[in-house]
């Protein structure tokens, strides 16, 4: 017995790019520059846009990854189109063929007209900015920050509802407790308290919506594992003698992702809801650079006249489909999980 | 038992082919299935999992699902063909003509209903009778069932009585609209042997009063043979074997239901001297069945060019009595020879005293947090789990704790492991004390020294996790090995231990079976090379072959490593094969205990007695007494008086069993009853199971003088 060796079978380049491993590094690839890019692209100056470049071709890669992965159930195709559509116009806005969003041109051009020289797809708002330029430009924060903001709810909200689901007793208590006060208050009061008292910026979205969706995470993961912690492989990795600790991360942890994924993918929806609605109310991402929420506000009066609903519709359909797309996604996910 | 006098079978499929069909394609779950049922008259289908016996009794019952289909065949039920019924005749049929006992009662009675509601379902939907005439027929069919006190039962929700109960209920269900024939899927299976033993009883009466038609569906052939006439064997969708219970126990002519009789362990069997035969390989997936026979690459007497090709056919064992198999080898095998023997085992000699209980109790301690007991100042009321065990065990030896469920056998188990604390007394180890000792305070050497086994195969192993991964997590736990090449070569060389193939390494459990997973649970408990492993009924839960498979392999491991096994059980025949020393236990409290031969013959503690009578066991040469025990477990949170025992003992000699805790008597070295009946009467019972050698040949007498001499 002096070498022992597994039989790994030989695996093309496709199997190869489907493990694991290299799903992550791509999605890596496409989520750090985007978010360097929206978050701190400011103090790169003119290099800002060379950080993109990487995350393009990850993009289009991931797509057709999820194609082949979702091939069985067509509700999910659809919504993966949807926010890959969208995830890619943000990765490749500053390669795009598009007017500066913020510059005014003609005001109050209708959609598929021309002027002063320049084609408006879907018209020029009242400030005479190009809309099809502020929609794709648009979509980089409501994504990014919504991303953002879901996944630390989630980090927070699981690490609690599995300190509460296994170690129970006073810990179940009290963060149970606790998030049943926040719990208790309606979620846009929350927001609107929150952003307040910190002010207006991306980062204090990211704290609000922690606060307003970690609770209700955590009471699905405590669930979940009240439920996994009395499984015989929880036994036996006590009577091993195992840490706490470990048993949560190792054990615990990846036997709850199922149902979380599917709740992360609406979760991702309400949330793109409440930063629009936030940036609507003037509490969230500041003008002028664009955002769907912004644009919805900033349009509002001008669009009751019925000529320039488009300067509403724009945004507000854009951000529909954003969300259509999340929802799609975690149906699809769930008749998915559901079949096997 | 052959049609003679009646003309019509109450039931009788032909040919059927039953298919569901899913994304893979079409999957054959049923092919060429004969059966009939001759009023009043019970036949058995006995198989494994995934045999397609479930899949029978839901045709006949017309409940496909979506994707399922009768494929081709009939099913006529009194002469009519079930299959071209309309959906409106069908449902005046089910529940009223057939009805169905389902595995699980709770599930077949609804929760938010009274007892007595949906007993009166039955006869106000069907028969259209007056509430009054209803509520008396409930009450009166709760009386035939044997139910205690039927009126407060009928103003009972399903939860407020016991499991036996509710199955009680449901077969009252089932019998209240007359119907002619009776489905019974594994009605006992969920329950305990004591309750089981009352609920077969109620099953024979049902067939001699009612004269109820049955179709028992079950993987235990013991119970077969206590309520059954005729019995089909079942194996991968076919039927291999019919045949009146009497033919097919006794002159069986399949391979694979002599597989089956020879993978349970029957009281004949010894490890030593008759070790279990478990039938090699896999049931094989519906959709990748062999050509030829099914069974053929399991089967010992397989012959290329005989059993590989072409459809199999039943054909006749004997004219006259309707004994067929499927099997086109059964003129040319002998059928007397003695089952082939695995290897020969010699016995292990027994060590050092390893594992000692002295005295050890665990209360639970339940606090009523009700604002009404903070301000009355109530005390805490405690659950007595364990009270004061009392045993110990060798090196090598193979101590069994016997009971029902509720008897404290886990509790135990847990208090071992260090997940609970013991209340009281000493639990040593190796002359350490590790009762008070939970497992994060205990030493690496002595986590690793007790290990354990448990019972569901479905929950034992991280589904997140690969197979190798998780063994290999107890190596270096356990610091058997710290470099990873090592730690790998010691997981794949596990692997080999427990007969599994190495490329398991990178699977994940969910695509093992059962009796797979479990396998890469022993081979986890034995990873950190342990002296004690607890193994928590570690084959309940897999079917009957794959059951000796494990069994087999547990006890080869044992062997090899000379590590004590302290085995929970509820299987007495399990048991009496496997262990060295039996300890009984009942409501916390040892009942009896002693070497397994001791504990086996009489003097017997009464509820030994009781047990032993009632499981079944599948050898028609067995005469056994028959004791059923009335009413149910009581709860631990409020213990009967003096005796555990004494609220179900059928010997109760009268009130000292009620008012004092009953003496432990000594017979010869370790073997102890804890009983008030004196050592003479104790002595003075007479064994439960008798083997009688003789009774098999005079009642297969005249069947041979029936069939020809050439038959085999």
């Amino acid at each position: 017995m002096a070498t022992v060796t597994v039989d790994v079978p030989e695996r093309g380049w496709l199997e190869r790019l489907e493990s694991t491993r290299a799903v992550i590094a791509l999605i890596l690839l496409m989520w750090v520059p985007l978010n360097v890019y929206v978050m701190f692209g400011r103090s790169f100056g003119d290099f800002a846009d060379y950080l993109l470049v990487p995350a393009v071709p990850a993009t289009a890669l991931l797509y057709f990854l999820t194609l082949r992965a979702f091939r069985e159930s067509r509700i999910a195709l659809i919504g993966a189109t949807l926010v890959f559509f969208w995830l890619f116009m943000a990765v490749s806005a500053p390669f795009l063929p598009l007017v500066d969003p913020n510059e005014p041109i003609a005001p109050f051009t209708p959609p598929l007209t021309e002027a002063r020289d320049h084609f408006f797809l879907l018209g020029a708002d009242f400030k005479g900015r190009d809309m099809l330029s502020r929609a794709i430009w648009g979509c980089q924060r409501v994504l990014v920050w919504g991303v953002t903001a879901t996944l630390v709810a989630y980090v927070i909200g699981t690490m609690f509802g599995l300190l509460a689901g296994y170690l129970a007793g006073w810990w179940d208590e009290v963060i149970s407790f606790i998030a049943n006060v926040f719990l208790s208050f309606p979620v846009m009061v929350l927001f609107i308290v929150i952003l307040n008292y910190l002010g207006a910026s991306g980062f204090n979205i990211v704290i609000a919506v922690t606060f307003a969706s970690a609770p209700a995470i955590m009471r699905i993961v405590r669930g979940l594992t009240l439920d996994i912690k009395t499984r015989d492989y929880v036994f036996a990795a006590q009577t091993r003698g195992e840490a706490p600790l470990w048993i949560m991360l190792v054990e615990l942890l990846p036997n709850v992702r199922g149902p979380l994924i599917v709740d992360a993918c609406l979760r991702l929806g309400y949330t793109t809801v409440a930063i629009t609605t936030l940036t609507f109310l003037g509490l969230g991402l500041q003008p002028p650079d664009p955002d769907w929420g912004l644009m919805i506000r900033e349009s509002a009066k001008t669009a009751l006249l019925w000529k320039f609903s488009y300067m509403l519709l724009v945004p507000a359909l854009s951000v529909s489909s954003l969300i259509l797309g999340f929802n799609l996604l975690a149906d699809g996910l769930r008749e998915i999980s559901l079949k096997d | 038992m052959v049609a003679t006098s009646a003309p019509t079978p109450v039931l009788e499929c032909r040919d059927l082919c039953i298919s569901y069909f899913t994304r893979a394609g079409e999957i054959p779950a049923v092919v060429d299935f004969n059966l009939k049922v001759m009023p009043g008259e019970s036949v058995g289908i006995v198989g494994e999992s995934g045999c397609g016996k479930s899949t029978v009794a839901l045709a006949v019952m017309q409940y496909m699902g979506k994707n399922g289909r009768i494929v081709s065949g009939e099913i006529l039920f009194n002469g009519r063909d079930l299959t071209a019924m309309s959906q409106e005749e069908l449902r005046q049929l089910r529940g009223s003509q057939i009805s169905m006992v389902y595995q699980e009662p709770m599930a077949s009675l609804n929760p938010a209903m009274r007892i007595g509601r949906q007993l009166m379902e039955v006869p106000l939907h069907h028969e259209k009778v007056s509430e009054a005439e209803a509520h008396d027929r409930a009450l009166d069919m709760l009386g035939r069932v044997k139910l205690p006190d039927p009126q407060r039962i009928l103003e009972a929700f399903p939860h407020q009585i016991s499991g036996g109960q509710q199955q009680r209920v449901v077969i009252a269900m089932a019998l209240l609209s007359g119907p002619s024939l009776l489905l019974l899927d594994e009605p006992t299976t969920a329950h305990d042997v004591t309750v089981e033993a009352g609920i077969v009883e109620l099953i024979g009466e049902i067939a001699r009063e009612f004269g109820t038609s049955m179709i028992y569906i079950s993987h235990n052939l013991g119970l077969i043979l206590e309520t059954c006439d005729r019995i089909t064997v079942m194996y991968s969708g076919e039927a291999v074997e019919v045949g009146t219970v009497k033919q097919v126990f006794d002159r069986m002519r399949h391979p694979y239901t002599r597989g089956l009789f020879n993978s349970i362990p029957l009281p004949g069997a010894d490890k030593y001297a008759r070790p279990l035969v478990p039938i090699p390989g896999q049931l094989p997936l519906p959709h990748e069945r062999p050509d030829g026979c099914n069974f053929g690459p399991r089967c010992d007497y397989f012959k290329e060019g005989v059993c590989d090709h072409g459809l199999i056919e039943m054909r006749p064992v004997s004219r006259e009595t309707g004994h067929e198999s499927r099997c086109r080898r059964f003129e040319e095998i002998d059928w007397d020879a003695a089952a082939p023997k695995r290897h020969e085992v010699e016995e292990a000699p027994l060590g050092r005293k390893v594992l000692e209980v002295q005295d050890l109790k665990k209360y639970y301690e339940i606090h009523d947090r009700s604002l009404m007991a903070l301000l009355t100042g109530k005390e805490p009321r405690y659950v007595k789990a364990n009270e004061k065990l009392d045993f110990d065990a060798q090196e090598a030896e193979t101590v069994a704790i016997v009971g029902e469920s509720g008897c404290g056998k886990s509790t135990f188990a847990k208090v071992m492991m260090g997940l609970e604390r013991a209340t009281a007394g000493k639990l040593l180890l190796d002359n350490q004390d590790i009762g008070q000792l939970p497992v994060q305070r205990r030493d690496k050497a002595m986590v690793g020294y007790l290990q354990m086994v448990f019972q569901n195969p479905f929950d034992t192993l991280n589904p997140s996790h690969t197979v190798g991964s998780q063994i290999a997590r107890v190596i270096r736990k356990f610091g058997v090995e710290r470099d990873p090449d090592k730690v790998k070569e010691r997981v794949l060389h596990l692997l080999d231990t427990v007969k599994l193939p190495r490329d398991f390494y990178l699977r994940r459990p969910r695509q093992l079976s059962g009796g797979q997973k479990q396998r890469v649970g022993i081979a986890r408990a034995f990873a950190g090379n342990p002296k004690v492993v607890v193994a928590d009924e570690p084959v309940s839960a897999l079917d009957v072959s794959v059951q000796a498979a494990v069994t087999q392999l547990l006890m080869d491991i044992q062997f090899e490593h000379r590590t004590t096994l302290v085995f929970i059980s509820h299987d007495l025949s399990l048991v009496r094969y496997l262990a060295d020393r039996v300890v009984v236990m009942y409501l916390g409290h040892i009942a009896e205990q002693g070497t397994t031969d001791e504990v086996f013959r009489p003097p017997y503690h009464p509820y030994t007695e009781a047990l032993l009578s009632a499981v079944p066991i599948a050898d028609t040469s067995v005469q056994k007494k028959h004791i059923v025990l009335e009413g149910d477990i009581p709860s631990a949170l409020n213990p009967p008086s003096g005796c555990p025992f004494q609220t179900r003992c059928p010997r109760k000699i009268g009130k000292i069993c009620e008012d004092e805790v009953p003496p432990v008597r000594e017979f010869g070295a370790g073997h102890r009853i804890a009983c008030h009946l004196t050592p003479e009467e104790l002595t003075a019972m007479d064994p439960v199971i008798v083997l009688s050698e003789h009774a098999d040949e005079t009642a297969l007498q005249p069947e041979d003088a029936a069939a020809p001499s050439g038959d085999d």
